[in-house]
């Protein structure tokens, strides 16, 4: 028989108090995130309206609006993502599945994790250094969109990399067996196993880009016009972020601060949501 | 009957470690051959020899000569492709890809530029016919083949193999994660297949060797100790240590 009384009291003491550390822990870390998701929608969403979502901002009317900071959001992700993936995933590729020099790739993917841990602001001058006045691109959305590539290349090629070690050796003994060629075997089998992580990458790049301020302060600029994607492009521009930043620091916009910060949560969760749903597809159409 | 794959001084390095020496066999055409031998005795290794899919481990080295057909298949000028087109390879693990059951079969036709929708339908029926599974799989190929049983999957495995029409199927010791019926079934698709193809076949199980095989080879420690009929060598084994190992006194 196991008996309660059998445990002695200063050890039953001591599981009760390190139970209660755990809940302590627990309800702490749980309020922190319920506090701050309530109170910035409760001081951001009141402040969102039609009009801030769909004009731009006006000094003659005093109005303001952040449909360019949100045009000038998509456009950055999407140029970042189209020079990030091909560039990563390629970079992926070649480091697991061609190259012969194993110390060489070590030292490649150990760089890459350094790189993936510096602070953000060091690629922001660099990006300014080097896109803007070195390759004269002047200050605008495809610089910083270039900055956050390259900031976002080692996430990506990572994420892949630990994606295509996955890939069963048994499948790529199979192709081979069946007289594919190195080529064929990694397009036919070895990426579409992998297209999770590979997506996975993506979802946690486009993460960093919504939520990158520092590196865009230097490269991309503050200006709020209503450009197409072209246009945007080549001029000078603010994200969401950086709107964020501008409005509560320089213009004490506190309410738009907050709103945009409403609408920023959201992006993430839906971004976070997209994530989910896609591994889910993914499993399924694995396992149909 | 002639030999399809003739074999000379065979020896094979991992490194500096020397897996085969010396090896000498011929393979005889639209028959089975059995590798049999303890585990680390380099059976294996010979198999994959065959058709290079030892290029695929680091550090390989092989010299001597391997015939198939006359054409030396270590030379450079050999099309290592083609080659495994010509030699399939089915492994000890079923190893179906994770697509559907059709496209499993049409991967090989497909990868030696074969499009022709009715010509790939014809394939791959004829295909999986052929391993003994189409009556199993004909409502539901477009399913995922890894829905299927371990047995079936090996019975595809094979489809795929025989689907880019190869002339030699080399098997990894094909029945090693079966169960016994799985096994009997694959078993009867060797003796049928071999018609048609040549099977060189590794086994661990000296009764499966027995049943299926007209031929044997023993290896040893990396080296080939006695080859020849089955039958004679299973009953009037001539070195001593084939008949410690077929009567089970080591292994």
């Amino acid at each position: 028989m196991i008996q309660k009384s059998g445990i002695s009291v200063s050890r039953r003491i001591f599981i009760l108090s390190m139970r209660i550390l755990m809940w302590i822990s627990v309800a702490m870390t749980c309020a922190l995130v319920v506090f701050l998701i309530v109170y910035v929608f409760l001081k951001g969403i009141p402040n969102i309206s039609w009009e801030l979502l769909s004009t731009k901002p006006s000094y003659l009317s005093g109005r303001i609006g952040i449909l360019p900071d949100i045009l000038n959001t998509i456009y950055i992700v999407l140029a970042a993502l189209l020079v990030v993936l091909p560039l990563g995933v390629g970079a992926a590729v070649y480091l697991t599945e061609y190259a012969g020099n194993k110390a060489l790739v070590g030292v490649i993917e150990y760089a890459a994790e350094t790189l993936s841990g510096i602070p953000s602001i060091i690629y922001g001058l660099v990006g300014m250094l080097f896109f803007c006045q070195f390759l004269n691109m002047k200050t605008s959305l495809m610089a910083g969109a270039l900055t956050l590539a390259v900031m976002n290349l080692p996430t990506v090629m990572r994420t892949t990399q630990e994606s295509l070690k996955t890939v069963p050796a048994s499948y790529r003994e199979g192709a081979f067996g069946l007289g594919a060629g190195k080529w064929r075997v990694i397009r036919t089998v070895v990426l579409p196993g992998c297209v999770d992580g590979v997506i996975t990458g993506c979802i946690l790049a486009v993460g960093r880009i919504v939520g990158e301020s520092a590196a865009l302060l230097f490269t991309a600029g503050f200006a709020h016009a209503l450009n197409g994607v072209i246009e945007g492009l080549s001029s000078s521009g603010a994200t969401l972020t950086v709107a964020l930043y501008v409005y509560a620091k320089e213009q004490g916009e506190f309410g738009i601060a907050f709103a945009i910060a409403a609408i920023l949560m959201i992006l993430t969760l839906l971004i976070n949501l997209s994530a989910v749903l896609v591994e889910h597809y993914f499993a399924k159409r694995r396992n149909r | 009957m002639s030999d399809i794959i003739t074999v000379r001084d065979m020896c094979l390095w991992y490194g500096n470690h020397q897996a085969l020496s010396n090896i000498h066999i011929q393979i005889p055409e639209k028959s089975i051959t059995a590798l049999i031998g303890p585990s680390g005795c380099g059976k294996s290794t010979f198999l994959k020899s065959l058709n290079r899919m030892n290029d695929l481990v680091p550090d390989v080295r092989i010299t001597g000569d391997i015939r198939y057909k006359g054409i030396d298949i270590l030379g450079a000028s050999v099309d290592v492709n083609e080659l495994r087109r010509e030699i399939g390879m089915v492994f000890q693990k079923p190893n179906p890809f994770p697509m559907s059951i059709y496209d499993n079969v049409a991967y090989g036709p497909r990868t030696h530029g074969i499009r022709n929708r009715a010509k790939l339908d014809q394939i791959v029926e004829q295909s999986l016919r052929d391993a003994a599974i189409w009556d199993e799989v004909k409502d539901r190929l477009q399913k995922n083949a890894l829905g299927l049983s371990g047995g079936q999957q090996q019975r595809l495995c094979i489809a795929r193999a025989l689907a880019v029409k190869p002339a030699v199927l080399l098997m990894d010791e094909p029945t090693s994660a079966l169960d016994p019926i799985a096994t009997s079934k694959i078993e009867d698709l060797c003796t049928q297949l071999k018609d048609t193809y040549t099977i060189v076949m590794v086994t661990h199980n000296m009764q499966q060797a027995v049943r299926i095989s007209d031929w044997t080879a023993f290896f040893l420690l990396g080296e080939l100790i006695e080859c020849g009929d089955t039958e004679t060598m299973f009953s009037t084994p001539k070195d001593q240590r084939t008949e410690d190992y077929i009567t089970g006194r080591f292994g």
